[in-house]
This record gives C-alpha cells, structure tokens and sequence, in this order.
C-alpha cells in the first residue's frame, strides 16, 4: 500500500442551474489571453447535446483515454509509444478550431460611430485569430444552451447508447440537464501517458495534474489523449495549456474559483486517500461496468488507523490526514455513494466526481401514471433515463445510479415530511439504507451546503517545497515560464516569442467619412 | 573572388556553427518557453496539410542524415560499405532526388497554406514565414544539383564537397575545395550554412527535442515537491 492524498471535487448537478458563472470567473482568470480565448478550463454544457468541442464523448473519433488490450494490459486508445510517435508530424485525432468555435470579438465601436440610418447599427463580430469580420457565428462553448438546436442533432449524444431516443424528442418527453466539466486531474491521466516531452505532470501532495509550460514542446498529443478535451492548445503561444485546479487557491487551502463563485453551492471539494500501488490494477478491469467499483476500491478510509499509520510513512501530512475525515467528497462518492465519476470507461480514473441530477416526476405521478416502489416514486419514471445517467457516470451500470437517486429521493420525502407535513418517517430511510443520523449529515452537507461543509480544503506544506524561503523573495511569481520579463516592452524577443498580452492585430473600427450633417456636433 | 570564397566557405561555416551551437544552448537556457514546434495543426487541420505536413517531415528528415552521412563519412569506409564514389554519387542523386521531392511536394502547400490561409498568416511570425522559405529554396536548389551532377556521375565533385565539410569539421583549410564547384552547389551549401546560423532564432528548435527518450519512459509522470 502506497498512500496519497488527493484534493478532489464533487458536482452536485441536482442543484446545478446553469449559470455560467463558474465559467465565466475561471476564463477572467486564466484564459482571456490571446491564444487562449477559444479555451474554456470551465464550460457549462446543456445535456443531451453533443457539447464542446463537438463531440467530445465520441472517442472513436477523437481517440482519447485507455484501451484495454487482449493481454490485460491497458495503452492510450491513440496508440502505444511507437505508434503515437508515428503521428507526430500531424496528429490525425486532432480537433480543429472550429470543432470548438472560432473566437470573436465584437465591434462595439461601430455603435458609437456610425452614420445615421433607419435601423439600428450592429456591432459585428471579428475573429479573435485574423482580425478580420466574420460572416456569421456558428458555434460557441455553448451553443446548444437549454436545448438550443434541433434535437436531430442534439441526439448525437453519445450518451443516448442502448436508450429509444426518438420519444425524447417529442416535446412531451424532452429532459434536460445541466454538465459542467473541468480537468478531472485523473489517477490514470491519459493526457500525461501521450505526452512525448513529459511536461505533464501529476502533483504527489495534492494530486493536481499539470503541464510544465517550460518543458511542453507543443507535439499536441495530450489534446486528443485526453478524453475530455481539457487539454487545450494556445495558438499563439504553441504550448498546451489546462484547467491547474486553481492551485495557488488550493495550495493556500482556498477553493478553485469556479467553486468560490458557484452560486448554486453545488461544488465540494475535500481530500480524498487513495492506494497509488492499485491505479494500474483499477483501471485494468475487464468489464467497464466494473470500473466505478475498482475506483471506489482504491479509495482509502480515512478513519482507519493502519491507512492513517500508512499515510503518515508515505509522507502525508497530519492536517491533510484530519481534513480528510471531514471531506465532503469522501462522504458522497464514498460514503454515501451518491456521486460518480465522468465516463469511467475511459480508463483514466476521475477525481472530479458527478452526484446525478433528478428530475421532474410530480405531475406525472398525481395523474397515477407512475408506480411507487414503497414510499418512494420508482426511479425509472423519472424525466431523465436511467440509462442516460448510467451511460454517462458508470458505464452503463444502472443499479448504483437508481441507488442514488433513490437516496436523494427519500431525503426529499423524508426532509418534506419533517418541515412541512410534521411527520418524519424513518420507514422510508430504512427502505434505502439510511438512518437519522446520516441523513442529517447528507441534507446539511448537500441541501444547506455551508462554505465550510462544501470546502475542506488544507494548506499546502509550502516550507516542505522550499528549503531557503528567503531567497525566493521578490520572486516573478505567476508568469508564462518566459522569466519574470514576459510582458516586457518589446513585443518579440530575440527568439521569436510574442507577448501574450498584446494583440499583433488592432481592433478594428469601422471607417466612414463624415457627412456634413454628422459635423453638427463639433460645432 | 578568392575573398569571398574564403568568407563564406573558409570563415562563415565557422560563424553560423558557432551562432547554432551557442545561440540554440543560450535560447534553451534563457528561454524554453519560446523553445516549440509552434504547430498551427488546430488552425487548419486538412487532410491536405496532414499528407503535406508528412511528406515535409519524412523528407526533411531523410535529407538530414543522408547529408550527414553522405559528406561526413570518410572516404576510406566507401569499400567497406560495397561503395565507389560512383556508386555512392549515384545512389545520393536518387534517393536524395525521390526524398526531395517528397518534400518539395508538402513544403510547397506548406508554404502557400503559410502565407495565404488567413488563420495560419495571422498567427504566423515573419521568422516562421522567412525560414519556410529558405527551406523551400534550399530544396529547389538541392534538386537542381541532380541536373548538375548528372555530367559527372565518377563522383568527383562529391568527393571534393565532402573533403570541404570534413576539413570544416577538422578545423582544417577548407575553402579551396569550393573554389571550382558549379555556383549551384556552392548557392546551395552557402544556403545550407544560413540555415544553421538562423537556426536558434527560429522554430526549428523543435528539432532538438526530438522525443525520443519518450520510447524509454514509464507512462505515467508523479512529480514529488521539490525541496
């Protein structure tokens, strides 16, 4: 046994209201650079819908995550060392810009500047890339928003496998949900095994997976290694670039932006022990329907004294080891078993974990169409498939999904009828494996969802990183790996690099000559 | 003419190698996050620049080691490789010739995607578009060699431009093996030179990080915190 300790995050998508504000605040952050505004580390993606970049679930096509081999054996789906090497000069599984859109900015200038007329002025849009105006606007990081588009093309969800799609398109059927994604700073990370430079890297303290923007070469085999297309490559700078899990936040025990600012409070983040000796071994299963299993396998007690004796000689810290008592996301992927992790058949071990969202039943149910199972309104005759569900968070393996969502079901009845009917009936708690006490701990922790319940975050040792923190003052801190001079005066330096802050191209401004009418004004 | 065959054949080798060695340890020290491939694959991503893209490289990389062999080999291994200078003169313009044109044929929609694909232009350094160039003339002028040395197939001339490179690289007097050669070759190899000496400037950089140590490694990276 080899223990680790992880800072992993849950999504309680039950709550999520697809706001956009956790993308929003993550891209002010760290992708409105040039080079970077087509970059989401965060996006917000209306399900079913085929989301971005297009397709991205679609891996025969893009080739991300693992394949397990004959032998047992797993290697990245777009091939082992030889075979990834042989595609080096132009990678086949490559997404184009715009499989995830074409950047733009909009002319704003022309509504203060333009000449009278009978309607009203546009501001128009221009590509972020060339400068130049564009015709029209035809993809975004989220353009199929609450079921924007025709279902036709929204079916293509790959999670629609094994589920009789047709009737969801009939507006009396249609469901939506609400997915939003981020690195899942994997155990078994896909992106880091492609890489041919070995920039990639995950943190041993907290788990974090980076790139190492120094030694990244730009060979761009991380992009369609990583099944999540969270990897994304920076046109202007030639590097890859990815979600970094905030982690001067984390490191300073503070949450990751976008969980700061959800303001649904749907976002958790704890620590979570694992055995770094049994990866290999948990994303080699034979059947993918195991694979959420294996990963909760790995998973260590915290509360356990031969892990915490384990932990301690394998260099985890005392706080980090007491934070994870606490963790929030250990008690719901682990101890509750109500969230999951993001398309476990990709082999690469998640640690950003999903509690799936239920959905409408009531009215269905008042009309005597759905069948109780006990107390509790069967989960099957929910608006969102099982299957659908399932596909998405465990492989196709139903049974832990309506496991969960009966949990989630009969907390709401449970918690209905102690506020308002008066009367709390602990029968519907046994009926799904729960007692008073837990259920207590669930509805505080994923209803009432206190800032100090959602985030158990520890600092990080820095005086472990360092062994002379006097000689790292007035330090460069956050730069692009180009020393502390990367928004220097000239705009390249003697080896060719531009500066990420400024744009080579000016924004353009419309151009018309003034009429005599429009000369009024300086008058 | 003796000057000028003496500076660039006797002096500016020695000046673009010192530039190349120096100039690329200098960048790989002081800047690697400028140290990139710099692909534009995620702004135009065709079958056509795919095939293109292959051909450039595979053909590239093919007249590389075939002129790294073909001019630094000593004469005195020819026999025991079964070779003549004749042999060796003939084998050189063939293979030299088909892996030439592999290139010439990617590098040419390379070069036209370069400068007149607007998102490729746009993110296009003048560095990145002047060295596309000078590869794409370096290999028209490398090709026309073949119709040169189709009027001497004993190999003469090849073993005296290889005497010159082997001189250069001995840090012996070189430049009168150049002296006499067809101005193509000598426009050639003085382009050849330019090429190492703008070489850390530019994004052929990459070229150094090759990734083959990648072949060797475990899959899976875990950084411990350094102390």
């Amino acid at each position: 046994m080899k223990v680790r300790a992880q800072i992993a995050k849950v999504l309680n998508l039950d709550k999520c209201i697809g706001c956009h504000t956790c993308s929003v605040t993550c891209k002010n952050v760290w992708t409105s650079r040039e080079g970077m505004e087509y970059a989401w580390f965060n996006n917000v993606e209306t399900k079913p819908g085929i989301g971005y970049p297009k397709d991205w679930e679609n891996q025969d096509r893009w080739q991300g995550g693992w394949v397990r081999r004959d032998s047992g054996d797993i290697v990245p789906k777009q091939g082992g060392k030889w075979r990834l090497l042989a595609k080096i000069f132009a990678n086949p599984h490559l997404p184009e810009i715009d499989d995830y859109y074409e950047p733009f900015n909009f002319d704003y200038q022309r509504l203060h500047n333009a000449p009278d007329s009978k309607a009203q002025p546009t501001a128009k849009p221009y590509s972020a890339i060339t400068g130049k105006p564009m015709e029209k606007i035809e993809w975004g990081p989220n353009w199929e928003e609450i079921l924007g588009g025709e279902f036709a093309k929204r079916s293509r969800d790959y999670n629609f496998e094994g589920v009789q799609k047709e009737m969801y398109g009939e507006f009396e059927n249609t469901f939506m949900m609400y997915l939003p994604r981020l690195c899942e700073h994997c155990l078994n990370p896909s992106c880091v095994s492609s890489c041919p430079s070995g920039a990639i890297y995950k943190r041993e303290e907290d788990g974090i997976v980076l790139i190492d923007q120094d030694k990244c070469r730009g060979w761009r085999m991380c992009i369609s290694g990583c099944p999540y297309k969270k990897i994304y490559f920076n046109w202007q700078s030639g590097k890859s670039e990815k979600c970094t899990f905030c982690y001067p936040r984390i490191e300073d025990g503070q949450p990751t932006v976008c969980s700061e600012t959800c303001v649904g409070r749907i976002r958790y983040l704890g620590v979570v022990l694992y055995d770094a000796d049994r990866i290999e071994e948990a994303a080699s299963v034979a059947n993918e329907k195991d694979l959420y299993q294996a990963q909760l396998d790995i998973f260590l007690d915290p509360n356990d004294p031969e892990v915490q004796k384990q932990a301690r000689a394998d260099g985890v810290p005392d706080s980090w080891l007491e934070s994870a008592k606490h963790s929030p996301v250990y008690k719901m992927a682990i101890d509750w078993q109500v969230a999951f992790p993001l398309h476990p058949e990709y082999r690469t071990l998640p640690m950003v974990w999903y509690v799936p969202p239920l959905s409408p039943i009531q009215s269905a149910a008042d009309a005597g169409k759905i069948g109780f199972d006990g107390l509790i309104p069967e989960v099957e005759s929910l608006r969102i498939p099982v299957r659908y569900l399932s596909n998405m968070l465990t492989a196709g393996n139903d049974r832990p999904i309506i496991d969960a969502l009966r949990r989630l079901l009969a907390m709401r009845i449970y918690k209905r009828g102690q506020t308002v009917d008066g009367n709390a009936d602990p029968a519907v708690l046994e009926q799904v494996g729960l007692d008073e006490a837990r259920l207590e701990d669930m509805y505080q922790t994923m209803a009432i969802a206190n800032y100090e319940d959602r985030f158990v975050i520890p600092t990080n040792h820095r005086e472990l990183s360092t062994e002379d923190a006097y000689g790292e003052r007035s330090g460069c801190g956050f730069s692009f790996g180009d020393g502390c001079h990367t928004s220097g005066i000239s705009r390249t330096n003697l080896f060719g690099s531009k500066s990420p802050r400024q744009r080579e191209h000016s924004q353009p401004v419309s151009v018309w000559s003034p009429r005599s009418k429009s000369t009024e004004h300086d008058s | 003419m003796d000057y000028l065959n003496n500076l660039f054949f006797g002096y500016f080798p020695y000046i673009a190698g010192t530039v190349f060695l120096f100039g690329s340890l200098v960048r790989f020290d002081m800047s690697q996050y400028t140290w990139k491939t710099n692909s534009s694959q995620l702004l135009d991503n065709s079958a056509t620049f795919r095939i293109s893209n292959n051909l450039f490289h595979i053909g590239m990389i093919f007249l590389f080691f075939g002129h790294f062999f073909g001019l630094l080999m000593p004469h005195s291994w020819y026999p025991y490789l079964g070779l003549t200078a004749g042999s060796k003169q003939i084998m050189a313009m063939v293979s030299g010739g088909a892996f030439g044109l592999l290139a010439l044929v990617g590098g040419s929609y390379l070069l036209y995607r370069r400068l007149y694909h607007p998102r490729v232009r746009a993110q296009s350094t003048r560095m990145d578009i002047f060295i596309l160039a000078l590869l794409y003339v370096q290999l028209i002028l490398g090709l026309a060699t073949i119709g040169v040395s189709k009027d001497h197939l004993d190999g003469a001339v090849m073993i005296q431009l290889s005497n010159w490179a082997q001189a250069i690289v001995t840090f012996s007097p070189a430049a009168a093996y150049m002296a006499d050669a067809h101005w193509i070759y000598k426009a050639h190899v003085f382009l050849g030179l330019v090429v190492f000496f703008v070489f850390p400037f530019t994004r052929l950089v990459h070229i150094w990080s090759a990734p083959l140590a990648y072949i060797t490694r475990q899959y899976q990276i875990v950084r411990q915190r350094q102390a």
